[in-house]
């Protein structure tokens, strides 16, 4: 562990603490808003340790909020979470050899630390933002948790302080970089088009997924030019 | 809701979403890949978090999110472009949006 610290330099330290801070007035609201709804205190600090996927969490107490059924919320929740699996496939060899790194490991996995571990150009590097990121992210979100679903109604509202838009542009800043790569820009673009125009009719978590034929006209895209390539 | 209820399911869904999670490390450690499939499993995830930026910025539900969030995050991003660090975008992104709702933009 203490390599991940000594790999972390000042500025990716930094990030990493600014998207944690923000992350914890999401989860400050969020607990809010769960106990703001009827929730008792313990069920969005259950939640938030045993899920920890702050998206899901909000589609799950939403639906049983609105007096929808239990196995309906947690549909949804889990088809929001399903991108956690071909983002697993992407960073594997993050996580590290041993059991216990590996099932701690899983847990932390989150769009955020997903997206400063690719944003990073060495395996050590990688590493030291998958953990450092996680690891900030879930004490500083369950402690917000905890502050909100005590405080009650303090900071329902995110919006006013734009923190909305501060999450997609956590997630902007760090894909940005490998957008520069044009063979990467194609399927990107193609997949937003296909998420963007099925959000109005498919459930949450859904259209996200669906991005990923943006990677099949990567494929399709990518095989003349080595096709050209192979007859220099 | 009964709290066993809201216990179980909560449970489940965590159950569930670290499956989710579990999967991906445990069939890469499986399968080799070559180089290339290795660039095409680093796109794959770059794709998913933009798909994840544009829903997040536009979207709210299945409605338009309203103008104030996408300016922030296109205010932004054009920052990222231009490569200023990383707490003046996400500072930027979100004061564009708080400042647009405060003079009336929804």
């Amino acid at each position: 562990m203490r390599s991940i610290w000594r790999t972390l330099d000042r500025d990716l330290a930094r990030d990493i603490g600014l998207v944690c801070l923000a992350d914890c007035i999401v989860g400050v609201s969020y607990g809010a808003i769960a106990v703001g709804s009827g929730f008792p205190i313990w069920a969005p600090m259950l939640l938030s340790l045993v899920v920890f996927a702050g998206a899901s969490q909000f589609m799950f107490i939403g639906i049983v909020a609105s007096g929808g059924n239990p196995i309906a919320a947690v549909v949804a929740g889990l088809l929001v979470n399903a991108r956690h699996l071909p983002f697993g496939f992407a960073i594997g060899d993050v996580l590290g050899k041993s059991w216990a790194r590996r099932l701690v490991g899983t847990h932390l996995m989150i769009d955020e630390n997903v997206a400063f571990a690719l944003a990073q150009r060495d395996a050590d590097r990688r590493r030291a933002a998958y953990w450092a990121c996680g690891i900030g992210l879930f004490v500083c979100w369950n402690a917000g948790v905890v502050a909100g679903a005590f405080a009650g109604t303090a900071i329902a509202d995110t919006s006013a302080f734009g923190l909305d838009a501060a999450f997609p542009a956590v997630l902007l800043a760090l894909v940005l970089p490998a957008l520069r790569d044009k063979a990467t820009r194609l399927p990107v673009a193609i997949g937003v088009v296909v998420a963007l125009a099925t959000t109005p009719f498919l459930p949450a978590g859904l259209p996200v997924l669906l991005a990923l034929v943006g990677v099949l006209a990567g494929i399709a895209a990518k095989d003349p030019e080595r096709e050209t390539e192979g007859a220099h | 809701m009964e709290p066993l209820t809201l216990i179980i399911a909560t449970v489940v869904l965590g159950a569930g979403t670290f499956a989710f999670r579990f999967a991906g490390p445990v069939l890469r450690a499986r399968v080799t890949l070559s180089p290339r499939s290795e660039r095409l499993m680093a796109t794959a995830a770059v794709v998913l978090l933009a798909a994840l930026v544009a829903i997040t910025a536009l979207t709210d539900g299945h409605e338009f999110a309203g103008f104030a969030r996408p300016a922030g995050v296109l205010v932004g991003g054009v920052l990222a472009w231009r490569k200023a660090p990383f707490v003046v975008v996400v500072l930027a992104a979100g004061a564009t949006a708080a400042l647009l709702r405060v003079v009336g933009v929804p």
